[in-house]
């Protein structure tokens, strides 16, 4: 590459465009090599309904890994929303205790979900706290109450309707939590990639002065996108709390990093600018598969936390290595 | 160069995980427990393993995850079920939520037993409680009549008014208190758990009742607190604490002398118990209300209606064993 290449601004995501996609498609090459991988070193891999009970491994995970993409995109994060389902959960808990239906349980999750997102959202735009320092707190505050409401002991007893969200298929070995998977992460492309709001959450992240001198609210935006993933775990909250079929207060305990190791996994950059939804979703996949195909040689979780780790650490220092060691 | 680099990255992360193949007939017992990285658990290991030893043909996968969520929980599960293992023996985090998926692992014919902490009737085929009430019960008093050949007064100091396994524990040492005629039960206090409050009714007991010869603590405050205000008081060889201990704290009190003997589960037999269990079962004994299963060298489980079982007597630890339980939980 020599210095006279110099792009126009309007150009600028053609070569960096090119990067992504060679990222997607490594991911992709790792994906299938862990899929051949785990189908040759077990004999159990290859089942479709045990394949269909492995992605319970990570879509409520990357339901939330979604949302959290656009907001590390728009330089932002938020590490409260294991806390946020752990608060939803027993918000809909104490609910069904006093007889809601499947649908106002639904609602509440999902409001609970959003009044966290926008506590976040005001607490970091309005004032202007930095999101990791508020999203820290904020994962204390949430969990604290859930804890305060039910001490050691737990929700159950909800409603049979309220099962499906967790529990039902839609068709086949494709349950309903795949299929809202599925649902999202097409919302959540289109959104970023074809819309208006898309190219803004990139202009937030990348520069935020320009973006702001370039006519985008750059705090409502990020608003939104607190909103957006208070919503998004939500959303998982429910998911959860209706595969378990009970609240505790430790539910959903240390999420938060799973779905931000998804996210960066996915080639979203931790500092902002840049990164794609397609990206989260093979990475959902690739974390899905090697839990799961680590599972199934029963491997330990504490060495597959570590494995997990060596993998996320090996994937963002890798490139960074290769390029001080070609000067 | 950079694809290359991370493509042989992740072969090399792959190939970890193509270690173990299927195996040979071997009956494959998993034995979950709340998180991975306790005393208690690992201790439970040792005695699956011990089982597994005397068994020959069986395979234990020793497992469960990091944290102590149903969540985590349910994840190994799928993967057991994935794995087709013979049986499950779960001492779970949550009696509700991991129950639909142990109802799928019985839908595919897989055998689940839980143990030490219970898992919703639907969502397994037996469950092993350490102890029963009874036998609870009657080791206390029992503990404290050892040591008094020519009887004596006797005080039993308890969590609060209020506990439920507590207050069963008592009735029942009373029913039994007529096999002891020297043993005389002088007054019930109430240390409500706490360390300070249950020093300070020891304290009062021994104040009350100078003929006093043992204190009972059916709780692991109790026992470390009163064994405490002896030990203060001076009249350790006068006076013996016991009850129901853990063996990492009471190991000070057991050396001083203060307690000469006190009781709890012993995790090593109740691994041992579940292993047996789960392969009789996955063999074709019937886990019905009123089956009577083996479970080697600890005997025979007899099942309840609820389809639970008691294993044992609580394990006495005493100069003898400490040293080795100490460390273990």
């Amino acid at each position: 590459m020599s210095s006279t290449d110099r792009y126009i601004p309007d150009r600028l995501q053609s070569p960096l465009q090119r990067r992504l996609k060679s990222w997607e498609t490594l991911l992709l090459a790792v994906a299938v090599a862990i899929f051949t991988f785990n189908a040759f070193a077990s004999p159990y891999f290859l089942n479709a309904w045990n394949l269909s009970d492995a992605t319970f491994n990570f879509t409520e995970k990357a339901m939330i890994a979604f949302a959290m993409a656009l907001l590390i995109i728009a330089g932002e994060i938020d590490l409260s929303v294991a806390s946020i389902v752990a608060l939803a959960s027993t918000a809909m808990g104490a609910a069904a205790q006093v007889g809601a239906s499947p649908a106002t349980l639904v609602m509440i999750g999902l409001t609970v979900g959003v009044i966290c997102g926008a506590f976040n959202g005001l607490l970091v735009t309005a004032m202007g706290l930095p999101s990791i320092v508020v999203t820290i707190g904020t994962m204390s505050l949430f969990r604290g109450i859930s804890y305060i409401v039910l001490g050691d002991t737990s929700y159950g007893g909800y409603p049979a309707g309220f099962k499906f969200f967790g529990q039902g298929y839609v068709w086949w070995v494709f349950s309903f939590e795949l299929a809202l998977f599925a649902v999202l992460a097409i919302l959540f492309g289109v959104l970023l990639h074809l819309t208006n709001f898309g190219r803004a959450v990139y202009a937030v992240g990348n520069n935020p002065v320009a973006a702001l001198f370039s006519g985008i609210r750059v705090n409502r935006v990020k608003f939104i996108l607190f909103l957006l993933t208070g919503l998004m775990a939500g959303v998982a909250s429910v998911c959860l709390t209706s595969r378990l079929g009970s609240t505790r207060p430790s539910i959903g305990f240390g999420m938060e990093l799973e779905v931000v190791t998804m996210v960066v996994l996915g080639g979203v950059n931790i500092l902002g600018g840049s990164g794609t939804i397609p990206g989260v979703v093979i990475a959902a996949f690739v974390m899905g598969l090697v839990t799961f195909g680590l599972g199934l040689l029963n491997v330990p979780g504490i060495v597959m936390s570590i494995l997990i780790g060596a993998l996320l650490i090996g994937v963002i220092a890798l490139p960074r290595l290769w390029g001080m060691w070609r000067g | 160069m950079t694809v290359m680099k991370k493509i042989l990255t992740t072969v090399a992360v792959a190939a970890t995980l193509m270690g173990t193949a299927a195996q040979a007939e071997t009956t494959r017992i998993a034995l979950v427990v709340k998180a991975l990285g306790i005393g208690f658990f690992e201790a439970a290991n040792k005695g699956a393993e011990e089982a597994a030893k005397e068994l020959g043909d069986v395979e234990i996968i020793y497992t469960g995850p990091t944290d102590t969520t149903a969540e985590g929980q349910i994840e190994v599960i799928n993967s057991l079920i994935a794995q087709g293992v013979d049986a499950i023996a779960i001492s779970a985090n949550d009696p509700d939520a991991v129950a639909p998926a142990l109802q799928k692992a019985m839908d595919r014919g897989i055998t689940v037993i839980s143990w030490d902490s219970g898992v919703a009737k639907e969502g397994r085929m037996m469950h092993l409680n350490p102890s029963s009430s009874a036998l609870i019960g009657n080791t206390i008093i029992k503990l404290a009549a050892d040591h008094l050949p020519d009887g004596g007064d006797v005080a039993v100091l308890s969590a609060t008014a209020t506990s439920t396994n507590q207050n069963t524990w008592i009735e029942e040492m009373k029913k039994v208190m007529g096999n002891y005629p020297k043993v005389n039960l002088v007054a019930t206090v109430y240390g409500d758990d706490l360390a300070d409050k249950s020093y300070r009714e020891a304290q009062g007991l021994m104040a009350t009742y100078p003929n006093l010869k043992a204190i009972i603590a059916p709780t692991t405050v109790g026992i470390l607190a009163a064994s405490q205000a002896v030990t203060d008081a001076g009249k350790i060889g006068q006076i013996n604490v016991t009850g129901l201990g853990l063996p990492s704290e009471m190991a000070g009190a057991v050396e001083s002398g203060a307690t000469v003997s006190f009781a709890i589960w012993n995790p090593i037999d109740l691994g041992y118990a579940a292993t047996m269990l789960s392969y009789n079962i996955a063999k074709g004994a019937k886990a019905e209300p009123g089956a009577s299963i083996p479970m080697g060298r600890m005997g025979e489980a007899t099942l309840d209606e609820n389809g639970e079982a008691a294993m044992s007597d609580p394990f006495t630890y005493d100069k003898s064993n400490i040293e080795q339980f100490k460390s273990i939980f």
